[in-house]
Parts: C-alpha cells; sequence; structure tokens
C-alpha cells in the first residue's frame, strides 16, 4: 500500500526522524495560510504517489509571498507526469508546503526487502536527490548496505559505518546514527515494504532531516494496523479496482479489448500472456480465487463488463480441487442474472472437464467452448474481432 | 523415486481442526499419505476424523514420529507454526498459507535456515510425488507417476503443466510449489539441485515468474551444474511495471524483475525458454526425444 509523501513524513515523526516543518494544504488560500504560519521561504509540493514529481514540475521554491498563491495554483489541479505515473499523468490534489530550507549535501538513504538474501537491507549513497535506480544500475559501488540480521535488528555499529562511509564530519556521526536507527525503527514497527529517504539532507546549519519520505506498506501486514485504511486514497487508486477491492477481487485494469477471468495469480498471469501471443491485447487481470464460485464469478463479470473497452471475456479456469462442473454451473448462472451479451470464451481444465463443458453447451447460451489455452486465445481474439 | 516427499514420509498437519486442514488432511489420506496425527494447541489428546491430535508439533514428533509437516495456519500465526516446526525437528515443512506478513517471514526464514531444516513456501500448494505421497492442496487425479521433475511459483500455472504432461502420458517423477511470496524457504535453484541430483528425473520444468532475481541465480546454477534438460516458462511477459499481479513476489520493482530479462538469462544458461504457457508439455516431450 502507498501513502503520500506528507502522511510518510507524518508518521516518521512520531519515530523521532526529524523532518522538515510542513502543513498539508487542497486550496490556494490554504497553501498561502500555512506559508504565513511557516515563514518564507516554502516549498510546493505536489503530492501524488509517484516518484519523479520534481522533475515533472510538481516541487517549486517559493521565495516571496506573492509566489506562493501563484505555484500553488499552477500545480494544484494540474496533470502531473513522470516517469512512474505513466504518460496518463496524475491529477494533483493535494500539496504539502514546507519551510525551505539550506541545503549544504544531499544523500540517499532506503530500507527495502533483499529478496535473494531474505533480508532487510540498509543502504546509504552520497548519491542523493537522484534516481537511485540508475545509481544502482550504472555505479553500483556508490550505494553502501549493510544487511540486517532480524533476530538483533540494525545495531549501532552498523549506522556508524553507513554515516562514515558517506563522509559526513566526525561531529555528525552521533546525530546521523541516531537518525539511521529511528528510521529503522520506524521501518519495523510501521510494517514498512519500503522506506525510502531521497534526499536525506544535511543542512549549512548542520542538522540532518528527511527532506522526502516515501514509505509503502507491507500489504500482508495490514490487518495488523487498521488506521492505515485512513491513509488510502481512492484518488490514486482506478475506479474498477476500487470496485473490485470492495469484493476481495485481485484486479488491476489495463489497456487491451480482451477481458479475462481466472483462478489463480499464474495463470491469470499465463492467460494475459497467451491473448497478447495470439494477437489480442488483454483488457486486465483477474484472479478470481481457487474455488471460483458463482457469486465471485458474478461479480468479477460486473467488473470486467463495466470496462467499456472489453469486447470479449475468456474465462479460464483449472478445475483442481474444485470440479468444472461446478464452475460450469455457476459461469452459466452469473452469465444469465447479468445478462451478458458480449461474447464470452470458456475454457475449463481439471476434474470433470467433460460435464463441465456439456453444462455450457446445454445451457442456451451463446459460450464458445475453447479446450486448451491456445484454443481458448485465438478464439477470444477472433471473437473481439 | 523421487524428492523431499515419499512412502516415508510421516506428516502431521499443523491447523488440522480448521476447515482448510480438515479438508485436506482427508484429500491427502485417501491419496495415500502418511498422516501421522495433527496439531491444533488446547485439542491435544482428542482424536480427529481418526487423525490423533496433538498440543504441539514436539509431540508429534516424539509420540508419533512425524518427519515432515505441512501448515494450514492463518497467516497471523503463520510464521509461529514453521518456527515451532523447525524447533521440533522435522526434516520438512510446506507451508501453504498465503498471506503472511513479510518481516515475521524473515525471521522465520533465518530461523529455520540455522537449524538446518528445508522449508517449502509459503502461498505454495505444497509437494507432490505422484503415486506416492502428496502434501499439500494440489488436486492428486491430474498427476501421474513418472520421472519429470516440475517446480513452480504459482499454483493453478502448475496444474496446468502438469495436465499437459499427464495428457500426452509423461509422468512427474515430484512437483514442487516453491510459493509467490518474496521469501521463500526453497527456491528454485533449490529445485533444480534436488532433481539434478535424483536418478529417477530425467529433465524439469521450471515455471517461474516475473519479480526477483530468482529465475536469474536458478539459470546460474543450471548453467554451471544441471546435466539435464531443463524446460522454463515465466508468466507475466505482458505485466505492468510497479504493479503486484496478485502473488506478493510478482511486481517488477525499480525496472527490474521483468519477464524478459529471466527468459533471455535462461536461454543463455542453455534452458529451453517457451513462450507460450500452452506448449510446456509439447517442449518437454521434444526434449525427451
Amino acid at each position: 500500500m502507498k501513502i503520500h509523501e506528507y502522511q510518510g513524513k507524518e508518521l516518521l515523526r512520531r519515530y523521532d526522524v526529524k523532518v522538515p516543518r510542513g502543513r498539508v494544504a487542497r486550496t490556494v488560500a490554504e497553501a498561502e495560510a500555512a506559508a504565513g504560519e511557516l515563514g518564507l521561504p516554502v516549498v510546493v509540493k505536489a503530492q501524488i504517489h509517484a516518484g519523479g514529481r520534481g522533475k515533472g514540475g510538481g516541487v517549486k521554491l517559493a521565495r516571496t509571498m506573492e509566489e506562493v498563491p501563484e505555484l500553488a495554483g499552477k500545480i494544484l489541479g494540474m496533470n502531473l507526469v513522470t516517469h512512474q505515473t505513466g504518460p496518463e499523468g496524475r491529477i494533483v490534489q493535494t500539496l504539502l508546503i514546507e519551510e525551505g530550507l539550506r541545503i549544504k549535501q544531499e544523500f540517499y538513504l532506503g530500507i527495502v526487502l533483499d529478496r535473494a538474501a531474505s533480508q532487510l537491507v540498509f543502504m546509504a549513497s552520497q548519491a542523493g536527490g537522484m534516481d537511485i535506480e540508475e545509481v544502482a544500475a550504472h555505479t553500483p559501488e556508490k550505494i553502501l548496505k549493510e544487511y540486517i540480521d532480524p533476530a538483533v535488528g540494525m545495531q549501532p555499529f552498523q549506522a556508524r559505518k553507513l554515516a562514515f562511509g558517506l563522509g559526513l564530519a566526525p561531529e555528525l556521526i552521533g546525530k546521523a546514527t541516531k537518525f539511521m536507527l529511528a528510521l529503522y525503527r520506524a521501518s519495523i514497527e510501521l510494517d514498512a515494504s519500503l522506506v525510502e529517504i531521497n534526499p536525506f539532507l544535511l543542512t549549512e546549519d548542520g542538522d540532518l532531516y528527511a527532506l522526502d519520505a516515501k514509505v509503502t506498506f507491507d500489504d500482508n501486514a495490514l490487518y495488523r494496523h487498521k488506521e492505515y485504511e485512513e491513509l488510502r486514497d481512492l484518488n490514486e487508486e482506478a475506479e474498477l479496482e476500487i470496485e473490485a477491492s470492495k469484493y476481495d477481487l485481485n484486479y488491476i485494469k489495463l489497456d487491451g479489448n480482451i477481458a479475462c477471468m481466472v483462478n489463480g495469480a499464474g495463470l491469470a498471469m499465463a492467460t494475459m500472456d497467451i491473448i497478447k501471443l495470439a494477437g489480442g491485447e488483454p483488457a486486465n487481470f483477474l484472479d478470481v480465487g481457487g474455488g471460483a464460485s458463482q457469486q465471485r464469478v458474478e461479480n468479477a463479470f460486473r467488473i470486467l463488463l463495466a470496462d467499456e473497452n472489453v469486447q470479449a471475456v475468456l474465462i479460464n479456469i483449472f478445475g483442481g480441487i474444485v470440479r468444472c462442473d461446478m464452475v460450469a454451473r455457476g459461469v452459466v448462472e452469473a452469465a444469465r442474472n447479468l445478462n451478458v451479451e458480449r461474447p464470452i470464451v470458456v475454457r475449463l481444465e481439471g476434474t470433470n472437464v467433460e460435464e463441465g463443458q456439456a453444462v455450457l453447451r446445454e445451457s442456451g447460451m451463446n459460450f464458445i467452448v475453447a479446450s486448451g489455452m491456445k484454443d481458448a486465445a485465438e478464439k477470444v481474439v477472433a471473437a473481439a474481432g | 523415486m523421487s524428492v523431499l516427499v515419499d512412502r516415508s514420509t510421516r506428516l502431521v498437519v499443523q491447523g488440522l481442526t480448521g476447515k482448510e486442514g480438515t479438508f485436506h488432511a482427508l484429500q491427502m489420506r485417501d491419496y495415500g499419505t502418511n498422516i501421522v496425527g495433527g496439531v491444533t494447541p488446547g485439542k491435544g489428546g482428542s482424536v480427529h476424523e481418526g487423525f490423533p491430535v496433538f498440543n504441539t508439533v514436539s509431540e508429534a514428533a516424539a509420540e508419533a514420529g512425524a518427519n515432515a509437516s505441512v501448515i494450514y495456519v492463518p497467516p497471523p500465526f503463520a510464521a509461529d507454526a514453521i518456527m515451532e516446526a523447525a524447533d521440533a525437528g522435522v526434516a520438512l515443512i510446506v507451508c501453504i498459507t498465503e498471506g503472511i506478513p513479510t518481516l515475521d517471514m524473515v525471521k522465520a526464514y533465518h530461523y529455520v535456515k540455522a537449524r538446518g531444516v528445508r522449508l517449502v513456501g509459503p502461498n505454495c500448494p505444497g509437494v507432490i510425488s505422484p503415486g506416492h505421497c502428496k502434501v499439500g492442496i494440489m488436486p492428486g487425479r491430474i498427476h501421474l507417476e513418472g520421472r519429470v521433475g516440475v517446480v513452480s511459483r504459482s499454483g493453478t500455472l502448475t496444474y496446468e503443466a502438469v495436465g499437459q504432461l499427464t495428457a500426452l502420458g509423461i509422468g512427474q517423477s515430484t512437483c514442487i510449489g516453491i510459493g509467490g511470496d518474496p521469501v521463500i524457504g526453497t527456491t528454485q535453484r533449490d529445485a533444480l539441485e534436488l532433481f539434478n541430483d535424483d536418478p529417477d528425473t530425467d529433465a524439469v520444468v521450471m515455471i517461474g515468474e516475473i519479480g526477483g532475481t530468482a529465475e536469474e541465480e536458478a539459470a546460474e546454477y543450471v548453467k554451471q551444474n544441471m546435466k539435464k534438460p531443463v524446460v522454463g516458462f515465466i508468466c507475466g511477459q505482458t505485466a505492468p511495471p510497479g504493479r503486484r499481479m496478485g502473488h506478493a513476489g510478482a511486481i517488477i520493482a525499480g525496472g527490474k524483475g521483468t519477464a524478459a530479462e529471466k527468459m533471455t538469462a535462461m536461454q543463455a544458461a542453455g534452458i529451453h525458454v517457451v513462450k507460450s504457457p500452452a506448449d510446456i508439455g509439447s517442449k518437454i516431450k521434444e526434449v525427451l526425444g
């Protein structure tokens, strides 16, 4: 689960991670009031769930009071396009107005799971304020890493190693160590899957700040952080995905015209792939779940068909424990209840597949019955026209 | 022969008395798996569907001689269940549970590793040696006893591949569902190593997906060590970056972990990579000649 910078900073502040003073503004008037409270200069920062906001023109410094409404007005409502939003961009609805700090040096700090090591890794780099993925790709030696032993957690010596490695002056080592340990504690207690401070700022006055903060939560741990529900921003999610999440359906909207409904995430991805290989474009990813019950199939149909680009639907179910004839009856009932008119290709495989196909053929409805994934993909691409 | 599970497997079911645990314990028993008991804290001493119930895995190991465990415990308690099994000294732990918090799993992973115990999963369908022993939730019927090993991060996509093999009359030695999470006990590489050393496995199907670098590491192993042909498929060739495709581990993060990268690495290592999931079975037939 992603959250905004201002929300991440609010959480980090609770763990004594130093962040600039700031106020949230949703109107130009609120931005002006915030600047009045904070004092000049202020930074006006667009709040969207994507990186690269500065380059996209979503972060600006206001040196005078006149500039505040001007910049706030320009950024609020703008369609901000960054390398992470995709070409469609994101409409800015919220601003973070922050005190302007005098920058001496910018660093990078990040805590993330290293999947190959199955351990958290605390990363630090002098290459602050840059795209860290670029740094990792071209100059990996500029990223310092400390692997965290999960039994004991991050130790002060590890933070010290990183602080010295960043080339900080001796009088700053204690402060930086404290900052990093606080950040580590926050990442653990928040169940973050990613905490990234880029830039980690050293000011002219010798203070250390999280100038930006990206905090992402582990979806599997949300059950023990009920309070995160309030941090969810529905403006950042596609409408149909919000709808699907109400029914606990794993749905991701894509740009194609062939909808697919599959049981299991791997098979769902493979189904998208084979649609593409057959010359079509998948309209979505959807894992309807192992059981593929009538109720879930019906909910899934509703979501898929609400996408106006969809011209045909491919249902690909591998009946393992659940029998194909049961799944087929559910599909028939769901399609009948919803009066689905767009062509539906159904491919069933596994237990009782013949009985399942018979149920579909004898339903009196216009199902196109396929055998095998290749056949199914070719039939649905033809049906979509 | 087979790897990980066979007729000598003496299985304990953690979470036996829950709905999932009960259902699958009965399915496994029907398949012929030797289930020596179940564990549900507080219900020790009782009998559930003919299975003796123990309070702890240690008791099940000591009193019933359990040497493997399968876990159907809900996510908040699953990491603890894994560590309990490792502490009890069983040789193999198969964790089916989906949705375990990553930080819990990191702890459990290192706890298990330090004790030299093999963990498969979590978030996996389990392990089956067709005709001998089934530990997990996969449908036994679709399998056929034989000499092809299967390793996969997915559930139903594994069944799809197995279904294709069985339809062609090609049996399987063991099918290992390693799980779709970012932190898992047994990797593709580990599974390939097991199959490489198994005299009764002639070829391997390896099914990967986007996210992480496990397939690249497996490819490196194949290049250096593999004596048997491997057929590979990667799902998620059309997945958008930055989105979690159902499985917690299936995400292209920071431009890394794409299907294209993995397929290139696998091809370079001599793995027979198929682009279409429909071609897995026929490719194995082709390489076996």
